[in-house]
């Protein structure tokens, strides 16, 4: 029998706001533990939550990029557990009526264009974070930390319709949404930071078949390459297991990156009745009109019609284009250089090889970038004109990622111009001639490979300043 | 001087007759020779009330930042934060709780000048209707000692009778204001839910809690409800509406004003001397002008019902946090982190909150949220409605504020139902969000009886017009406990 895989994500991103969901709190990542509390995150008696405006102004701006429909009054509900990372051990998040519904997004898959179902995104509140000593988890652990800081941080969930027909859609998909929250500034969607968190519900039927099988949900996925890998995994348990004549059990699942394989809880460990009824605490969100309309005009071009526009306009390759459009900085750099410099695809290349492979060595963001648009225009200009060779041209790009300095500073603090001089390069070719006499023999005996031997002792010589055009020239006249 | 309003001692106090200190000295004079009998304080803050009596003085001294309440000592239900001082709830589970901020009533009478002399007793989370469900004692009420208080703002209500202090707050969530006022023969307000901040109340049940005024007279609690009414960014359902001064309202005139007498409200289950004195009020308020008129409120029969799902449902969820992590109790010794959790709540919680968090924990859970919660939101609607229409021919509803007078402690502690309902003429009023006002109207024997006033949605005003016209011509506020 055949069989098709449904998938369908659960998608939390964190809210780049500046304080807390419900509080005023800072909302800053790696501050010393419990620095960023209050009574209210920390759920002392007697607290209230307020809403955060610009966390339902991103949520908003999100879900319209997501063609969704806003609704007009949406709930916060409590969702209840005991945990110590919960100080009030419930949850604010939104339930039976949730902020914005039934939106899409379009994903590219083998060439193949599909549209991907958005069930709902909604708000809610983060969970602190514990720190076990002598185990792995608080069960059997010496003794336990919290740190209240991330408590009550504004996250945004996403879930998707169970539209998803494989692994690698999934993972594309949350590609494009990632990409998506990075261009409009809500999300810097880094999955290892767990600034982008991503739960997996996958089951499989018999082609053919209209209804779901039963659904496991995989957690713990912590990279983007981890998606494809934990969904091909548990796919092929769901396959096995089927075909063993045995049946799928509904639970959840832990991915385990070392194996990649995923292991179940026992179903007794979370079967949770949590309880949820609306938070009395809070009033109905009722975005105005007027307000939605606000937000969509900051929405702007969004990544994939960027990528268009890229290839179509700017004749960028679809796989440059895609880098360009990952996130919002290097978008906005791109388009900069472009404009002060003209040569869209000039630019592109240094951005996607010399920029980029500086910026993974140091394991910096675009945004940490020494480099302003300007100073990489001004650059690119130097070798338009032969001022300086490709090769001068790094170097000078990695002092100023380096050091941050001026690009002129650069060049003349190390003496970087090129030499275009003849009569400057005509002694040193001289010189390396009369050195040389062998390898003048080989040349003027047809060997006219050799020529590059003496490029290279040229280039040894002023340090890789010669003009190539001049000193091709130059040495061609010497050696006849 | 302690058996003085508010009011008449700023007059005192503003005319430099009677010091700050003084005043303070002698609510402590009082406390200490009454206290022993009443107990209606779980926590007396002397140092800090001279030290904040001082400071008032030097206000009268220099003239300025003067207010109706600088000066005046106060007492604070002891489920209202204030911080560095305990704030108990009167339950084990908070006794060494210390709050780091003030709850904003607090804020707002410690920058009007007012004195807080301490914190008052109340039934554990301010679930109760006698104050017997303190972890600490019972109050008792000072008119009869072996009576008690009502509750849960017993503490208050009897600090307030037996002129331990001349002022007091409450939290009302289905009578705890009112109940206790009309059981110790004071005036207590529950302001329309949203009028108050509730940011520092210790959450009992969100939707219905309020904070009001507990007052020797009807013109105090108007001087409080000045202070205490108005938006507050850190209350999400408090309202942005203009506080109107509440003292415009105290005219001493009801003509024409249309009062509707709640039929289920007079009939069986109240006792016939409190309803001999409702009647007797009713004609009074006719004599003075009002047109009276009987109304009929059809959904009261379900309220306690919906009351008693609403309410431990939010219950539960609120005391959700006592679990020995963060602050309050941690029982010792315990091997895991469940272990802790049910020791810790087992040992701390009391049986009345224990029954409430089960009975609410049940509501909400799976399989009956739609039999029990959601039904009773509807019925909570229902008597909305019947509100509603009550209020299209009336101004305001009068009623019994408590189907009889103070009962003897240890009554009805063994059967919660009958305790239940003696909040059923309040309880309604939490429902609909509306105002209620309980003022004296008479005695049964030497024990106080209360007549509670309804208004319409942030109509204060109306409550304190009919309420001070019976009071100025009525001697009953003016009667004092001997202890």
């Amino acid at each position: 029998m055949k069989y098709e895989t449904i998938i369908g994500l659960e998608i939390h991103a964190q809210l780049l706001t500046e304080s807390k969901m419900f509080c005023s709190c800072s909302n800053k990542f790696g501050d010393k533990p419990n620095t960023n509390i209050c009574p209210v995150c920390t759920g002392q008696p007697g607290v209230l939550p307020v809403t955060n405006r610009k966390a339902i102004e991103l949520a908003i701006k999100t879900a319209l990029a997501l063609n969704c429909t806003i609704e007009p009054s949406s709930v916060f509900a409590r969702k209840h557990y005991f945990y110590p990372d919960l100080p009030k051990n419930f949850q604010i998040s939104q339930y039976e009526l949730p902020l914005a519904t039934k939106g899409y997004i379009e994903i590219e898959v083998d060439g193949k264009k599909r549209k991907i179902g958005i069930t709902r995104v909604h708000l809610e509140e983060d969970a602190g974070k514990l720190v076990h000593v002598g185990a792995e988890r608080i069960m059997g652990a010496e003794e336990s930390l919290v740190d209240y800081n991330r408590t009550g941080t504004p996250l945004m969930e996403i879930v998707s319709e169970p539209d998803l027909r494989s692994p690698k859609e999934a993972a594309v998909y949350t590609q494009r949404l990632a990409e998506l929250l990075r261009s409009l500034m809500v999300c810097d969607a880094k999955m290892e930071e767990g600034s982008l968190r991503c739960d997996a519900n996958i089951s499989i039927r018999p082609i053919g078949e209209a209804k779901f099988g039963t659904k496991t949900e995989v957690k713990n996925i912590n990279s983007f390459k981890a998606i494809e890998k934990a969904l091909i995994s548990e796919e092929k348990r769901h396959l096995e297991v089927t075909e063993e004549g045995e049946k799928i059990i509904q639970e959840t699942r832990f991915f385990d990156e070392q194996t990649e394989t995923t292991t179940g809880m026992r179903s007794k460990e979370y079967a949770h009745d949590y309880r949820y009824f609306p938070e009395p605490d809070l009033v109905p969100i009722e975005p105005s009109t007027e307000w939605i309309e606000e937000i969509r005009q900051t929405i702007g071009e969004l990544p994939q019609q960027k990528k268009e526009r890229f290839i179509t306009e700017l004749k960028l390759s679809p796989e440059t284009a895609q880098i360009m459009v990952a996130d919002k900085q290097t978008g906005d750099f791109f388009e900069a250089v472009v404009k002060l410099h003209g040569q869209p695809v000039a630019a592109a290349n240094w951005i996607v090889g010399d920029i980029t492979a500086f910026l993974n060595e140091q394991k910096m963001s675009f945004n940490e970038l020494a480099l302003s648009p300007a100073q990489l225009a001004e650059i690119l200009k130097m070798i338009d004109t032969g001022t300086l060779s490709n090769k001068l041209a790094k170097d000078v790009l990695f002092q100023v990622l380096k050091t941050g300095k001026q690009v002129k500073e650069v060049i003349e603090g190390a003496g970087l111009t090129q030499i275009s001089d003849e009569s400057e390069l005509t002694k040193v070719i001289e010189e390396i001639i009369k050195n040389n006499p062998k390898q003048v023999e080989q040349f003027k005996s047809g060997k006219t490979a050799v020529l590059a031997f003496f490029v290279g002792q040229v280039m040894k010589a002023t340090k890789g300043r010669a003009n190539p055009q001049v000193l091709n020239a130059l040495l061609k006249k010497a050696l006849h | 001087m302690n058996n003085k309003t508010a009011h008449e001692l700023h007059t005192l106090l503003t005319e430099r007759k009677l010091s700050a200190t003084e005043l303070t000295e002698a609510a402590f004079a009082r406390i200490e020779k009454v206290e022993d009998k009443v107990k209606a304080f779980v926590t007396l803050t002397k140092d800090e009330a001279l030290k904040q009596a001082r400071a008032a003085d030097e206000q009268f001294k220099s003239g300025k930042n003067i207010t109706p309440l600088t000066g005046i000592p106060i007492a604070v239900k002891d489920n209202m934060c204030t911080r560095g001082t305990l704030t108990t709830c009167s339950s084990k589970i908070l006794a060494n709780y210390l709050p780091p901020y003030d709850a904003t009533v607090v804020t707002k009478l410690k920058a009007a000048g007012a004195v807080i002399i301490g914190k008052t007793n109340l039934d554990e989370f301010a679930m109760g209707s006698s104050t017997e469900n303190s972890a600490f004692h019972p109050t008792r009420n000072p008119w009869d000692v072996k009576t008690v208080p009502g509750g849960s703002s017993g503490g208050s209500a009897a600090a307030v009778a037996a002129s331990e202090t001349i002022l007091a707050t409450g939290s009302d969530t289905g009578g705890s204001i009112r109940q206790p006022a009309s059981f110790c023969g004071v005036v207590g307000l529950k302001p329309t839910y949203g009028r108050v901040s509730r940011y520092g109340l210790v959450a009992f049940a969100s939707s219905l809690d309020q904070i009001g005024p507990l007052t020797k007279d009807v013109t105090d609690a108007a001087i409080m409800m000045n202070l205490l009414a108005g938006h507050d960014p850190k209350d999400s359902t408090s309202v942005d509406l203009p506080v109107p001064d509440y003292r415009q309202a105290l005219v001493g005139d009801v003509k024409n004003v249309r009062i509707g007498v709640i039929k289920e409200l007079m009939g069986a289950g109240i006792e016939p001397e409190v309803k001999d004195a409702i009647k007797a009020a009713v004609n009074k308020l006719a004599e003075l002008g009002a047109k009276i008129t009987e109304v009929s409120l059809p959904s009261f029969e379900y309220a306690v019902a919906t009351y008693y799902l609403i309410a431990p449902a939010e219950a539960s969820s609120n005391l959700a946090r006592y679990d020995g992590v963060k602050f309050g109790l941690r029982t010792k010794g315990d091997k895991d982190l469940i272990t802790m959790y049910s020791n810790t709540r087992q040992e701390g919680f009391g049986p009345e909150v224990k029954r409430r968090i089960m009975l609410g924990t049940y509501a909400l859970s799976a399989g009956y949220y739609d039999a029990y919660y959601l039904k009773a939101l509807k019925v909570r609607t229902v008597i909305k409605r019947d509100f509603e229409k009550a209020f299209k021919d009336c101004d305001v509803l009068l009623s019994p504020t408590a189907p009889t007078v103070a009962f003897k402690l240890g009554a009805k502690t063994a059967d919660p139902l009958a305790m239940y309902l003696s909040d059923i003429a309040t309880i309604p009023v939490n429902l609909a969000g509306l105002p209620a006002l309980s003022l004296p109207c008479g005695f049964a024997g030497n024990l106080p009886i209360g007549l509670q006033v309804i208004g319409q949605a942030f109509k204060e005003d109306a409550l304190f017009r009919v309420s001070f016209a019976y009071e100025q011509n009525t001697e009953w506020h003016k009667k004092t406990a001997a202890l």
